[in-house]
């Protein structure tokens, strides 16, 4: 029997035999992912770009039911965008910039984001998860058509591992019965409770905190207009838990988030006629059509390492943290920003095995950025202590009448990228005078470029970004090239690429990794120092 | 970098000082530590240089 543990929003892969499942002997494929959730099929769509053949299996045929993420953040977009499919996210997604702020019975104010101008990305959209995934499965059929080795089997559940020196065997069970293939590289991609986590006895270390959300998706009825506004409610007087959450959806959805605490009875707290009785408190006389609920529950955890020999794991597998700021879907989509290229890499022998144990060393630097960020909020949001209650609420009455108090109030951080400050591949930082964000380890901030934007021309491989001064067209270090990027910062009338690239500089280098992240930058081109910091980047030495 | 002034430095200590304490006249011990609080909050935006706010929050935990 082969039963679905989940209803479907989208069936996109059913399931079909495959010739492997034919095959005398298991056939060898040099990377399997387990797991077709948005960072397992995302993973498959880099590779599959690079043109290395991969296969992705997942135990249903499609996507999961229900909004889940539904805030991916600027840089979770740029790396859609890389890989083509971040316009239709955007065009589908909301953006909003007004938000409201309640404590108890009524509002503290309201505040507008006034987004930074000169970047093809908002900070965010809302956008519900299936959406999000839907995009990046169509994008996968559309380079498939265009020849990329990608395969989605769906039905196809990993029951069983077997670890070797340079392969793994995986045990397969369809609905046509079983079957083995072996891969190069495993992917693990298979959600925050990993089977394959516990088939290779790994921990998942934390419990920073643990709690329960109940989650609504509500379409408005009638004639009243709810504003596009980001609500969050403290200590919400109608009685719902430690905060309250309202958000704005496509196809006039709103998603309203209750936190309501660890102990509860789950079953109770599903039944319609309590989840009606909690927002109807909420939202006072309104009309509205339930679409989905849901009870997310979930720890602040991670894994030790996210590389076990020839095993990967990214996404909610290697990580989980609490829903505040939106760190759950946006910080997987880095994972895999980070480790397609470094992959892709190793396969084609352009650099050592060992690049991939940065793999592990940069994104458990954004996964403990994220456990912190989202441990401070959770600790503003339900104060541990006396002390802490009490000074969370002289913040929330200060914050009504006077401005300074708003940054202290933390109802959840958005989620930026991390900077991988200090780590091993980073080469050197000397450019005299250059802007704090755009040091060596940030990823590149967007900026306005002729018609376009300047991340647009970056990517995919490693770039010489050079602004007003020269180089060479390309640099090709141990089989590695860097090609030049020529750009003035007369290109940007506005002054942002200025701004964020040169600073008190006159001219700068760049060097960039094919994430878009600096890898070391200079006030001009040195080919030794470029060619050393080639090395460095791909864990070669310097 | 900043530090505490640790010298005199308030015009009028006595009557600051009574100042500080009517203030809690006839408060329960949960309104006047919320006083406490939102006083901490503006004195401290006043100040805004972390490396002094640490300071200073250095000195009192090592006092008392
Ligand atoms: C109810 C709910 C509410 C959520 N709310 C929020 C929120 O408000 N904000 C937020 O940021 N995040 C939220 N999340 C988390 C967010 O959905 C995840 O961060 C995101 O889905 C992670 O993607 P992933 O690809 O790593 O894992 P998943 O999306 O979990 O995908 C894992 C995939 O692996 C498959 N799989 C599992 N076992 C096997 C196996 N043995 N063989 C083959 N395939 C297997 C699963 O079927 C699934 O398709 C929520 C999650 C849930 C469940």
């Amino acid at each position: 029997m082969f039963e679905d543990r989940y209803s479907l929003a989208f069936k996109l892969y059913p399931y079909e035999r495959s010739v492997d499942q034919d095959a005398d002997s298991p056939v060898r494929h040099p990377v399997v992912i387990m797991g077709g959730g948005p960072i397992g099929v995302a993973t498959a769509l880099d590779l599959g770009l690079q043109g290395i053949p991969v296969v992705v299996l997942d135990d249903h045929e499609g996507i999961g039911m229900g909004s889940r993420a539904i805030c991916f953040a600027k840089r979770c977009l740029e790396v859609a965008d890389r890989y083509g499919c971040g316009e239709p996210m955007l065009d589908k997604g909301v953006v909003w910039n007004v938000g409201k702020v309640f404590h108890k019975e009524g509002q503290v104010y309201e505040f507008n984001l006034l987004p930074e101008e000169g970047h093809k990305y908002p900070a965010f959209i809302n956008l519900q998860q299936p959406y999000f995934e839907k995009f990046i499965v169509d994008r996968v059929r559309e380079a498939q058509a265009k020849g990329a080795p990608i395969e989605l089997r769906g039905k196809n559940r990993v029951d069983s591992i077997t670890e070797f020196d340079d392969y793994v065997e995986l045990e397969i069970t369809t609905p046509d019965g079983g079957y083995k293939i072996q891969a190069d590289w495993l992917i693990g991609a298979d959600g925050a409770s990993s089977p394959l986590r516990g088939m290779m006895g790994l921990d998942f270390e934390g419990r920073v905190f643990q709690d329960s959300f109940l989650i609504a998706d509500i379409k408005m009825k009638g004639e009243l207009e709810f504003p596009t506004e980001r609500w969050f409610w403290f200590e919400p007087s109608h009685g719902s838990g430690a905060s309250t959450l309202l958000h704005k959806q496509p196809d006039d959805t709103w998603r309203i988030d209750f936190q309501i605490g660890w102990d509860v009875d789950r079953k109770e707290e599903m039944k319609e006629e309590n989840i009606r009785r909690r927002l109807d408190a909420f939202l006072g006389d309104v009309e509205y059509e339930m679409v989905w609920s849901s009870i997310y529950t979930f720890q602040c955890k991670r894994m030790d390492q996210f590389r076990h020999g020839r095993v990967m794991f990214a996404g909610d597998a290697a990580h989980q943290v609490s829903p505040f700021g939106a760190r759950g879907a946006n910080s997987g989509m880095q994972d895999v920003d980070n480790l397609g290229w470094k992959l892709g890499m190793v396969i084609r022998g352009d650099a050592p095995e060992t690049l991939l144990d940065t793999y592990s060393e940069e994104r458990v630097h954004g996964a403990d950025e994220n456990i912190l960020n989202s441990t401070r909020a959770t600790d503003f949001i339900t104060p541990k202590s006396k002390a802490s209650h009490i000074f969370r609420n002289a913040v929330l009455s200060l914050a009504g009448d006077h401005e300074f108090a708003r940054p202290l109030v933390n109802s959840g951080r958005l989620s930026v990228p991390c900077t991988y400050d200090g780590l091993s591949l980073n080469g050197p930082d000397e450019l005299v005078g250059g802007p704090n964000r755009t040091r060596v380890g940030s990823s590149c901030p967007d900026a306005p470029l002729g018609d376009g934007y300047l991340l647009s021309s970056l990517g995919n491989g490693f770039q010489i970004l050079t602004i007003d001064t020269d180089a060479p067209d390309e640099v090709t270090e141990d089989r590695v090239t860097a090609k030049r990027v020529a750009v003035s910062a007369k290109d940007d009338p506005s002054g942002a690429l200025s701004e964020r690239y040169l600073g008190k500089a006159s001219s700068a280098v760049y060097l960039i990794r094919p994430d878009q992240h600096v890898a070391a930058r200079w006030d001009h081109f040195d080919e030794d120092a470029i060619r050393a910091a080639i090395r460095t980047a791909c864990g070669k030495g310097a | 970098m900043s530090t505490v002034t640790t010298t005199p430095n308030i015009t009028d200590p006595d009557g600051f000082y009574a100042k500080l304490i009517d203030m809690h006249d006839g408060l329960s011990d949960d309104d006047s530590a919320a006083l406490n609080a939102r006083l901490i909050l503006v004195l401290a935006n006043h100040i805004g240089d972390r490396s002094v706010l640490d300071e200073a929050m250095e000195i009192a935990q090592k006092t008392g």
